[in-house]
């Protein structure tokens, strides 16, 4: 038998003195941990790693802490690896619009140092408090993912911490790369199930010198599906186009974001107010842009759906709210990525029943149901990640990769 | 197992006209564009759809034989070298594009449709297939999936992986697997995003879903003439720096110019040390200001001469001396060997002054690259009959690659690693780095018959790691691990 204070003991010495017992904050949905690290480089990751090998601990990494709930409570939590000590922009090579990040840098930051040279990474962090390792963990999107695309697209190296406390690097610091796999990729959205992520590489954008917003408010569901249809099937190359849907059959807002040179986002901005019914033209986005229509302790949903399903997924959401008297609010890309928010004190069953409403119809719009976070009754009741295709290679990705279950075990998808 | 039995089963089940065991007619696959290194495989299939790929993969299993896939033989880096004692798996009889489906931007192929073909059927609907390999009217999608290839316009738009949003797939065990589709963000690891560009070693894609993209308003290119490239160069700078994003940027230097010259008569300005194409793509308001820009930022670098293509025909003429490129050396060299490496764009300079301390009267080096985002392509010329040559070519065109790395960069871009630059792997990653990717093949390959022998240098035992438990660790057993 190991003892906890030797235990401890050999934590603070892998992290400089960063290691302490846990306290209730450090609860990871529910779970409770015994102890917290915060190391400051990959090296400490490393040594931190070895020795909870080493003692047979579950290990779950942290940064902001903003996402922490999401997926299904880890099985057992015996330290948390905390990564919000490991921050900075490691460089920025603007010329070669590329900068590497550690990753407990919160994503502001990251874009404040860019913004001096007039660049950006292309990632909305819905959360607005994510750190650089938890939006890469979870691979969260926002509007403009439409244009830009998502974490994997913008991502073009890691650094991490297997299991058993081995630094690994794949990808580089160059945009174009294709020697050895693509392990970057893997490990975004892996939820921590994989490696402790330190340092990542980014494709970067310059900063749009114009932007506008358009939006209008549709006479219902169908109208608003069909202008979002419309502008995505024009030419005006839209970053964003958002449909905000409130619960009880209230009008849906759809809003366009058009960035660019001047000139164009003019032209554009005209032409997308035209296929939007002579909408009006916004300086500034709605003021639910770029947030999850869901807040801490309510239900969250994440329903994806091929473009064409948009009609079907908005009128999926409307008989899920129809059958269990739910308030059920939808907002999210045209792209195929919305969110659902069905706030906290609904009745678990309801909500089960909302989910499979929503899930028995899936197959029409050719998408997924994840159900991110929810209040601890409700995701009692529900199959959070649910049906994964791949299943059998995922679980092998993992056998491979920690065959312990020593990170997050049970987070990720079927029990992974 | 031997092969014999290997072909009667699989004639048996697939046909007789699917399975080639003629010595002669192998020979026809005995190597992919990378000519110089030639094995004669041991068996050629053609299955037609994935009911018969899975077949052959099962059959391979069960006789302990190993695998390769190949769709058209473009590839540059030895990819789809056949094994001698091992299957080939063509997926020439696997060419339907079995749904182009513009209301969800979509496309979906078999593999072996040719990349061009995509775009062709898309376009009537106002839509077209972004990653365009150099090699498209002949490349197929499924190599393109392998490779994750690029083309010229991926510094505005990407490449394969960031188009691809589905595929299925027959893994190494035989078994048939859906990794994503129309919709975005499948849950679960994005073991898609990790198929692609996987060289065929984690499996054989049977059917690959694309995004289609919106065919842009309005498309500008213009030609420019410099001394040399260190102008063109500081030009593609100082675009980059005004954060404008062509579609493409393209550099060529005199050498390679004279060879396109000699090949095409693409009739660039004479003298020009080196020429830059760049197009940009769009809506028509945007394209036409920023085009403004491009020129000017030309002009104030030393461009002496610049050309605007007045239509798709103009466009075609400038394009065709960069896409014959590679072809085109021949024209100016007996041998030569195409490199594929990448550095910062920012280090083009530097880099290009070194390429050109490498050469000498023996071996002369070409340059062509997407200047954006710094894929160099440097074409290595050397005339085998001149003793020694060829081994001084394979010495720089290695010394290259030393240099990608030294500055920050790949020793790939877009070719693979394949057969030819395993060997390189350790220069960019550490064994740890190494190890770990391998992991993912053996969750994936545990037998190591897909595609063996590319990629890495040398092939994890899989499931024989020292340090690394099979079941529960003997701790856990133990109750120290319910400790806390
Ligand atoms: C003149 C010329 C220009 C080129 N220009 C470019 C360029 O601009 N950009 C670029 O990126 N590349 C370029 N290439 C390289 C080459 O065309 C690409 O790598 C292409 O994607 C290969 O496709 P293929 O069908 O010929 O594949 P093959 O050469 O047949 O195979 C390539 C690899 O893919 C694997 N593979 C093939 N099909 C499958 C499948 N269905 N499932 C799994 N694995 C499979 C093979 O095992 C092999 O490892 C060029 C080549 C030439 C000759």
């Amino acid at each position: 038998m190991t003892d906890p204070a030797t235990v401890l003991s050999e934590l603070a010495e892998a992290c400089e003195g960063l290691a302490r017992p846990a306290d209730e904050s450090d609860a990871v949905a529910g779970v409770a941990p015994s102890l917290v690290a915060a190391p400051r480089s990959a090296d400490q990751v490393a040594e931190v790693l070895r020795v909870a090998a080493r003692h047979g601990l579950t290990v779950v990494a942290r940064g902001a802490g903003s996402k922490l709930d999401w997926g299904v409570p880890p099985e057992r939590v015996d330290l948390v690896v905390d990564t919000s000590g490991m921050t900075g922009v490691v460089e920025h090579a603007s010329g070669d619009l590329v900068a590497v990040v550690r990753a407990g840098t919160p994503m502001a930051d990251v874009q404040q140092t860019l913004a001096d040279a007039d660049q950006q990474l292309a990632l909305d962090d819905p959360t607005g408090a994510g750190t650089v390792g938890g939006t890469v963990a979870t691979a969260v999107s926002g509007p403009r993912r439409l244009l830009y695309g998502t974490v994997r697209d913008l991502l073009i190296g890691i650094t991490f911490v297997r299991a058993d406390g081995v630094v690994a690097k794949a990808g580089g610091k160059v945009v174009k790369n294709v020697a050895g796999y693509d392990f970057a990729k893997l490990l975004a959205g892996s939820f921590g199930t994989l490696g402790v992520i330190t340092q990542a590489a980014f494709r970067l954008h310059p900063l749009a010198r114009d932007r506008r917003t358009v939006s209008v408010r549709a006479a219902g569901a169908a109208a608003a599906t069909r202008m979002a249809q419309d502008v995505l099937g024009s030419q005006v190359v839209p970053s964003a186009v958002e449909i905000d849907a409130p619960p009880g059959g209230g009008r849906p807002e759809v809003a366009v974001l058009l960035e660019g040179v001047a000139e164009g986002v003019r032209a554009r901005a005209a032409t997308a107010a035209r296929l939007l019914g002579d909408a009006e033209q916004r300086p500034a986005m709605p003021g639910w842009w770029g947030r999850y229509p869901f807040a801490v302790g309510d239900t969250g949903l994440k329903l994806t759906t091929e473009i064409a399903g948009l009609p079907a997924l908005l009128d999926a959401v409307r008989r899920a709210g129809d059958r269990t008297g739910l308030p059920v609010h939808v907002r999210g890309s045209a792209a195929g990525v919305l969110y659902a928010g069905i706030p906290s004190g609904g009745d678990p069953a309801g909500v089960a029943t909302a989910v499979s409403v929503l899930r028995a119809n899936a197959a029409t719009y050719g998408g997924t149901v994840v159900v991110l976070t929810a209040p601890p009754a409700v995701r009692a009741g529900v199959d959070v990640w649910g049906p994964v295709s791949g299943i059998d290679l995922m679980r092998r990705v993992k056998h491979e990769m920690d065959p312990r279950r020593t990170l997050a075990p049970g987070r990720f998808v079927g029990g992974i | 197992m031997d092969l014999s039995e290997l072909a009667a089963r699989l004639r048996a089940r697939l046909g007789t006209a699917a399975v080639i065991t003629d010595r002669q007619r192998l020979r026809t696959y005995e190597c992919d564009g990378l000519a110089h290194y030639k094995v004669i495989p041991g068996l050629v299939v053609l299955p037609e759809d994935t009911g018969q790929v899975a077949e052959v993969v099962r059959a391979c299993v069960a006789a302990g034989v190993p695998f390769v896939a190949r769709g058209s033989g473009t590839g540059l880096s030895g990819g789809a070298l056949p094994h001698a004692e091992g299957v080939l798996v063509v997926t020439s009889r696997m060419r339907r594009l079995v749904e182009v489906d513009p209301a969800n931007q979509r496309a979906v192929a078999q593999p072996g449709v040719i990349n061009l073909h995509v775009t062709r059927a898309a376009a009537p609907h106002g839509y077209y297939y972004a990653p365009d390999p150099s090699s498209q009217q002949v490349c197929s999608i499924g190599g393109n999936v392998a490779e994750n290839s690029g083309g010229a316009h991926c510094l505005k738009y990407g490449f394969t992986t960031n188009h691809v949003t589905g595929i299925e797939l027959v893994s190494p065990t035989g078994d048939i697997v859906r990794l994503g589709g129309k919709a975005p963000d499948p849950p679960g690891y994005d073991l898609l995003g990790a198929f692609v560009g996987s060289e065929g070693t984690l499996g054989i894609a049977t059917e690959v879903t694309v995004r289609l993209m919106r065919a842009p308003e309005s498309v500008r290119t213009l030609l420019a003439a410099f001394p040399s490239t260190d102008e063109a160069g500081r030009a593609v700078s100082a675009i980059i720096g005004a954060g404008l994003i062509p579609a493409a940027i393209e550099m060529m230097d005199a050498l390679v110019i004279e060879a396109a010259e000699a090949a095409v008569h693409c009739d660039y300005p004479a003298g020009a040390g080196a020429v830059l194409i760049v197009e940009l793509d769009g809506p028509h308001a945007d394209v036409e200001a920023q085009f403004v820009e491009v020129e000017s930022h030309c002009r104030d670098h030393a461009a002496f001469e610049i050309r605007i293509a007045a239509d798709d025909a103009e466009r075609a003429l400038f394009w065709k001396g960069r896409k014959s490129a590679f072809a085109a050396v021949g024209r100016i060299s007996p041998d030569y060997i195409v490199q594929d490496g990448v550095i910062p764009r920012t280090s083009l300079p530097e880099v290009l002054r070194r390429i050109a301390d490498l050469s000498s009267d023996a071996v002369r080096v070409a340059n062509v690259f997407h200047a954006g985002d710094g894929n160099l392509h440097p074409l290595v010329l050397f005339d085998e009959a001149v003793p020694g040559a060829a081994e001084q070519a394979e010495e720089v065109s290695g010394a290259i690659l030393d240099l990608c790395i030294e500055h920050g960069g790949s020793i790939t871009g877009e070719h693979g690693v394949g057969m030819d630059k395993a060997k390189h792997m350790p220069r960019m990653f550490t064994e740890a780095d190494l190890d770990t990717m391998q992991m993912l093949r053996c969750a994936f390959d545990p037998g190591h018959l897909s595609n063996p022998g590319k990629v890495f240098p040398t092939p994890r035992l899989c499931g024989e790691v020292p340090g690394r438990h099979k079941g529960a660790h003997p701790l856990q057993d133990a109750g120290v691990a319910e400790v806390f």
